[in-house]
């Protein structure tokens, strides 16, 4: 505990001056968290900093708890029984694991992309549209525009800006992942959560995903966790190690994966294990 | 350990309103849910309680009384239940052998490019309303039974020692054997269907590994398929007893609709089900009483077979499952 | 010298062994195929009788006369219309109650023990024999009603065929739409029970859409729980509260008439049925085969 207090102990992100220099400061963060499915300890006291408008990546072999924590930074483990979190998850300093903190509000802010692509079965308009109807009261034209809008963050725009209204299960699994993270992003979210989002995608069709990181990164925080170590490396700017539910190391990415301050994160990164 | 519920109490209206609609959805889904449980007990209760008359005048002894006469208002149960029981097996006696041949045909014999075909025909002779089966039974098996198949048996089968009393009677063509018969007919595509599904969940990495060694077709069938699909097959065929038992339509042209206990398959007997189909509309009083809680009985019966056929079919599909 | 000779019986052993082994094969795989084609048979014989007894009496007039009296010429209008206003109304009954409960089991249920048991009941309910549904309709509702048939009671005995069908394709259908799509619709911030109706049930639709088909194939042949609920009306009826026509019951009624007249309208009836199921498993199949590619 007390080596994971010395990874944590000053601002998390202030650790590092360059940090500091480009203005980073936590957005979302986890304090003393703990999840549980049934019986099972997932989790075991993470603290963890979301540095605003920055890419962190999540890694660690299967099963570390990587994906777990990132499910609970939007409540979506809420919708499965017998599984709990304890502790804190703050957002803009507040907690989001309160029950009297809205789910939609949450969810409003909060947006998530997962493994597979899983468009709706609607027309790719639709797809953008349906979720922006849940907040908004739009008339047509300005549907139209958010629409595009999203579709443009989602640089998926000019693949489909002539095929709106087909269905989207028609697009291929690169193109759905870039709809599905549109479709996040179409509600204007402030942090944005991706789950392997290229796990299920060839080498061409991440390569495009990654750009589209760097270039959301601007405007969103983004936390991403990966299997893939040479992901993390490219595309994120703070890097979190988990492992066997605890968080092991936490740094900016180019110095964890250069000097990593710990033998076990020293041994996955080179990989000895995992 | 503070656990942290799905969905709090939320200050914000349109949360609040999410939520109540939410909650609202769920309540109206479970009640549907459980009103399959009620509709089930209901009907089994419903009958129950329209027996309650015979009951109250003949007492237990009607489950095993084979006097039944609506004119001397004497009810007893024990010949269409033999009727219900023996036709059944018939059917089973003819449906599984075949079921089982034609499961096989579909899943090792045929030439790849036959199985779906004949596997679509098969089925679509499942969809053949019953009452269609019936009337093919009256209108061409029982001219052919009187023709053909009384004499042959009377003079073949009916000379036997202990069966011989089982296959001697008049050319009439109804009777017992006859419903058997189109039952069998009946319940072939069920059973049959069910069987070749539950084949098709063999590994074929077993399969492979048998005729590695140089296992014949039938071997692996015996040795490999059958044990290992063994509780499910089971289950098809429980699920075609099921059938053969209430089955109605099929069955009320060619039983012969006599309440009278006979050893004999050619002589025309009864089933439950032919039983309260005929007859009920134009029951009064006790006898409608009877025939309900005939009714019963059935149900019963076949939710016993339904049961064991269920929990026989699950046993595979949790073996499935924990792959 | 000795080793060798062993060699040569162990050989002509399994030599032997083997063409027994083979004959048993050949015996069991011919067996399989007079199985087959026995099955074929049937459905070739009885699809036969069906079409050369009943395409006579295949005329314009059978779907615009109602059923005659004996010896006189008519049609089934009133039958035709009876099954098609009793089956409409059965569906229009089972399947809201069918997909509401289904949508139960399968999203709500979760691992529950009750989940199970009315899963496990509800597949009893499926192949429960027909005529137990009309006795206990009869005593739920012709009963209560003094005695009266009525084409309500039929239609309510037709719907508790149809409920377990769609029950079970409902909850089936669900389960197969992958739990990430109701991550990804729960984590937009839509609230469940429009994520079921606007996200889920889309993509499940085709397989309810065919399970609705096959049940009302299943109930527009039903005979037996018809014969005390709706029972018969040898006239056009259009009031739900009276007796009203089906075909199944006029068949079964003319079938077991001495006229020939009346055989032949029945047989003209089970011609148009069986046409009429068979045409309804096959769109059936047809939909869930597009699905199926469509996913692909």
């Amino acid at each position: 505990m007390t080596d994971l207090n010395f990874a944590m102990s000053a601002p998390v992100v202030g650790t590092s001056g360059r940090a500091v220099e480009a203005g980073a400061k936590p957005k979302m963060s986890a304090r003393k968290l703990n999840f549980y499915y049934d019986r099972f300890h997932a989790l075991k006291d993470v603290d963890l900093d979301i540095a605003e408008k920055r890419v962190t990546a999540l890694i660690g072999p299967s099963g570390c708890g990587k994906s777990t924590l990132l499910r609970i930074f939007n409540r979506i483990y809420a919708i499965y029984p017998k599984q709990e979190a304890e502790g804190e998850v703050l957002l803009d300093g507040e907690n989001v694991l309160d029950p009297k903190y809205a789910l939609n509000r949450l969810r409003g802010k909060v947006g998530m992309v997962f493994q597979k692509p899983v468009p709706f079965p609607m027309s790719i308009y639709e797809n953008i549209a349906y979720a922006i109807r849940h907040y908004e009261k739009l008339k047509k034209p300005e549907m139209d525009a958010r629409v595009e809008e999203a579709l443009r963050q989602g640089a998926l725009w000019d693949e489909v800006k002539d095929k709106l209204k087909q269905s989207a299960l028609g697009l291929s699994g690169g193109q759905q992942q870039r709809l599905c993270i549109a479709r996040a992003v179409a509600l204007k979210p402030e942090v944005l959560l991706l789950d392997e989002p290229t796990s299920a995608l060839d080498p061409i069709a991440t390569g495009k995903i990654e750009q589209l990181i760097a270039e959301l990164a601007e405007q969103f925080t983004i936390a991403i966790v990966t299997h893939n170590m040479q992901q993390a490396a490219r595309c994120s700017d703070f890097t979190a190690f988990m492992y066997l539910g605890e968080l092991i190391e936490f740094g900016e990415t180019e110095k964890l994966f250069t000097q990593p301050a710990k033998q076990q994160t020293e041994d996955y990164i080179t990989g000895r294990f995992g | 350990m503070t656990t942290i519920a799905a969905r709090g109490s939320v200050p914000q209206p349109e949360s609040r309103r999410d939520e109540l609609q939410d909650k609202g959805f769920s309540y109206v889904l479970a009640f549907t849910a459980f009103f399959v449980l009620i509709a089930l007990a209901g009907a089994a209760l419903s009958m129950l309680w329209g027996g309650r008359h015979v009951l109250a005048q003949e007492g237990l002894s009607f489950f095993f009384s084979a006097e039944w006469n609506p004119v001397e208002n004497r009810y007893g149960a024990l010949v269409p239940i033999f009727g219900t029981l023996v036709t059944a097996v018939i059917a089973m006696i003819i449906a599984v052998p075949v079921s089982f041949g034609i499961a096989l045909y579909l899943t090792e014999v045929a030439p790849s490019w036959l199985r779906t075909p004949v596997g679509s025909a098969i089925e679509l002779l499942a969809g053949i309303p019953s009452i269609i089966y019936g009337m093919w039974g009256l209108f061409v098996l029982v001219p052919v039974m009187t023709e053909y198949g009384t004499p042959w048996l009377n003079d073949h089968l009916g000379t036997l020692p202990v069966i011989g009393p089982m296959f001697q009677g008049p050319p009439i063509g109804i009777g017992m054997l006859t419903a058997g018969f189109v039952l069998a007919i009946m319940v072939i595509p069920f059973v049959s269907s069910v069987m070749r599904d539950v084949f098709l969940t063999v590994p074929s990495r077993l399969k492979e590994s048998a005729y590695a060694l140089g296992a014949t077709k039938w071997e692996v069938v015996w040795d490999i398929v059958l044990p290992y699909t063994k509780s499910a097959v089971v289950g098809g065929i429980f699920l075609g007893l099921g059938r053969a038992l209430g089955e109605t339509m099929a069955v009320a042209y060619v039983v012969g609709n006599t309440v009278r206990f006979s050893v004999s398959l050619l002589e025309p007997g009864t089933t439950i089900a032919a039983l309260i189909a005929n007859d009920f509309a134009e029951a009064t009083d006790t006898y409608r009483s009877a025939l309900l809680l005939l009714g019963f009985v059935l149900f019963i019966v076949t939710f016993f077979v339904l049961a064991i056929a269920r929990l026989m079919l699950m046993q595979l599909a949790r073996r499935e499952g924990l792959k | 010298m000795s080793t060798t000779r062993t060699a040569e019986a162990s050989t002509r052993v399994a030599e032997r062994l083997y063409r027994k082994r083979r004959i048993v094969n050949r015996v069991a795989i011919i067996l399989s195929c007079a199985a087959a084609i026995f099955g074929l048979f049937f459905l070739a014989w009885i699809l036969w009788t069906t079409i050369s007894k009943g395409i006579g009496s295949i005329s314009l007039a059978l779907f615009t006369e109602n059923t005659p009296p004996p010896m006189q010429a008519g049609g089934l209008a009133n039958a035709f219309f009876g099954s098609a206003v009793m089956c409409a109304l059965a569906i229009v009954i089972g399947t809201p109650l069918g997909i509401a409960a289904g949508t139960w089991l399968a999203e709500y249920a979760g691992a529950r023990k009750i989940g199970t048991v009315i899963r496990f009941v509800n597949d009893i309910l499926l192949s429960a024999p027909s005529i137990v549904l009309g006795l206990f309709v009869y005593t739920l509702v012709v009963a209560q009603m003094g005695g009266g048939f009525s084409a309500l009671a039929g239609a309510i005995a037709l719907a508790f065929i149809v409920l377990p069908v769609v029950v079970r394709t409902t909850d089936e259908m669900l389960r197969l739409v992958p739990a990430q799509m109701r991550e990804a619709a729960l984590s937009l911030g839509v609230p469940q029970w429009k994520v079921i109706v606007q996200v889920l049930y889309r993509g499940a639709s085709a397989g309810i859409v065919t399970g609705i088909i096959l049940a009302l194939a299943r109930i527009s042949g039903e005979t037996a729980p018809l014969l005390f609920t709706s029972f018969g009306n040898q006239y056009w009826s259009t009031d739900l509260t009276q007796p009203m026509a089906s075909v199944p019951v006029v068949m079964n009624q003319f079938t077991a008439s001495p006229y020939e007249t009346w055989q032949s309208l029945a047989w003209a009836g089970a011609l148009v049925l069986t046409f009429f199921v068979l045409v309804l498993s096959m769109i059936a199949r047809a939909i869930l085969l597009r699905n199926k590619t469509s996913n692909d």
